[in-house]
């Protein structure tokens, strides 16, 4: 049983659909990138596969005791996180809310789980700081200390790398590899740099007037790559 | 100046000037623990719309000739709450603008109705005391006062209880509802909560000033400080220091309560802002 799969899905909000015919299976393990020309509905999958968003059709199945709410999620900075005054701690235990039902506070274990994550995102000398005073490579190493609080298996990444320099930019997907490699976690990430998706992705999603899904050997060889690549080439 | 404290400590010893200092301070806290929340979550205006609708609610109220307003302002406050910060997300009017076309609207009804059917002879005055705010939180009953204090024991301890939930909410709503977080829940009981502390505080700085005591302290908290939670109790020991100071310094000059307590408070700002800016460009 794959750990999540979505079969004929229809994609849209407000009743307009985006994209439509998407088929595909992520196993554990995994590390597959969603790629596109913007507005192919990127982002919208996203939201869908996280239940921001109703399907319009189709239908997408967890498996391998993977719950809907145990998905960690590394969204797109907003307006709103660019001033917030908050500390890297409180941000990182705010991934463990799915673990607290109604429980009002967080517990041990929680703290527990916060602390080791920020260990793993190498940002222990940053938890007292402000998250508004940090560069935006490390607020994306807090972010995704998060996200990793919320789940052991799969990682949905949206555009990790968006306005970070090359050097961070590498670190940055040398984490996620690791993430993956080392710690065996399924990671989905959306991205522009198709680059770095053939290098790091053994699966590829590509989002257009065709979807494609397969390997990555097998996208580098077909039609929507070539045209992607060449696309991307003429820019 | 000697004689002023003699009249304060006087004026301190009657019941009424208490009652006012007692549910002064219980409003501020409430009205700065949300303040954080809406600040951030780009909602300030609220606080100033649904004054106003309350306001006209009252004035529906006193034309009804009912003699217990609280009930009628507060279910009609609340409701306006939920339908703006449900409009806040997704909708053809943008949150901004149902905001400022409902503060806009209510208020205009409100202050045509008291004029027309109003029977008291002095309408220009009943109409500035409630936008004002001059003289009901000096002629609180015992209810009252009750009341302000169990509502404000309410809003304080849902404060405590789903703090760590209306932090992630507004952090991230996207996130905290990834992970299983009923934000719509949350964003209902903020919008009820914020309405309950704008009857509350409607007593106090009348309904055309509420908003100073919701955004004041915190912006002049998140001057300074880095924390979520450091903000969060800032800025209620910063609103209960300008609340208190407020009505002692309206007392003892005798100026109107509401407008002295937000003077305080501008005050308060511009000393935050000066500590925010020097201790910003030292580091």
């Amino acid at each position: 049983m794959a750990l999540l799969t979505c079969r004929d899905l229809s994609l849209g909000y407000d009743g307009r659909v985006i994209a439509h015919g998407i088929n595909f299976s992520v196993e554990s393990g995994d590390y597959l990138c969603v790629v596109g020309e913007n507005g192919s509905g990127k982002s919208t999958l996203m939201k869908t596969i996280l239940g921001l968003l109703p399907p319009i059709g189709g239908e997408i199945v967890t498996g391998d005791g993977l719950k809907h709410t145990e998905i960690g999620y590394l969204p797109q900075q907003t307006e709103v996180q660019k001033d917030f005054p908050a500390s890297v701690w409180e941000i990182v235990l705010s991934g463990c809310g799915n673990r607290m039902g109604s429980r009002p506070f967080y517990n041990k274990e929680d703290k527990e789980r916060a602390r080791s994550n920020i260990e793993r995102m190498r940002i222990s000398h940053l938890v007292k700081r402000c998250y508004r005073e940090l560069s935006g490579g490390q607020q994306q190493r807090v972010l995704l200390a998060r996200a990793l609080c919320a789940t052991t298996k799969l990682l949905v990444l949206d555009e990790p790398v968006a306005g970070l320099d090359p050097v961070v930019t590498a670190e940055m997907y040398e984490l996620i590899d690791e993430l993956n490699k080392k710690d065996g976690i399924t990671v989905i990430m959306i991205s522009h740099d198709i680059a770095a998706a053939l290098k790091y992705a053994d699966h590829i999603l590509h989002v257009s007037g065709n979807v494609f899904f397969g390997t990555t050997e097998e996208y580098k060889n077909s039609g929507e790559a070539l045209a992607f690549l060449k696309g991307g080439e003429n820019k | 100046m000697i004689d002023k404290f003699e009249k304060l400590s006087l004026y301190l010893q009657f019941s009424f000037v208490q009652y006012a200092l007692i549910v002064g301070v219980l409003i501020a806290i409430c009205s700065s623990l949300l303040g954080v929340t809406l600040v951030l979550k780009r909602f300030s205006f609220i606080g100033d719309g649904l004054s106003h609708v309350a306001f006209g609610a009252m004035a529906i109220a006193a034309v009804v000739g009912l003699t217990n307003d609280m009930p009628l302002i507060l279910a009609v406050t609340t409701a306006s709450a939920i339908l703006l910060l449900r409009t806040g997300q997704n909708t053809k009017i943008k949150g901004d603008a149902a905001v400022a076309m409902i503060s806009v609207g209510a208020l205009a009804i409100g202050y045509l109705l008291m004029n027309v059917f109003s029977k008291s002879s002095n309408v220009s005055g009943d109409v500035c005391s409630t936008l004002f705010g001059s003289v009901s939180i000096l002629t609180l009953t015992v209810t009252e006062v009750w009341l302000s204090v169990i509502l404000s024991a309410v809003v304080f301890i849902v404060f405590i209880l789903f703090y760590n939930k209306i932090f992630s909410v507004t952090f991230d709503e996207n996130f905290a509802k990834a992970t299983g977080v009923k934000t719509g829940l949350y964003n209902l009981l903020i919008a009820v909560v914020i309405a309950v502390i704008i009857v509350l505080a409607m007593n106090l700085v009348g309904s055309l000033l509420i908003s100073a005591l919701v955004i004041f302290p915190a912006l002049s908290a998140m001057r300074v400080f880095k924390s979520f939670r450091a903000v969060t109790v800032c800025s209620a020991v910063f609103s209960v220091f300008a609340a208190g100071l407020g009505i002692l310094i309206a007392i003892m000059f005798g100026t109107p309560v509401g407008s002295t307590i937000v003077g305080t408070d501008i005050v308060g700002f511009l000393i935050f802002f000066l500590i925010g800016t020097f201790t910003k460009s030292k580091a």
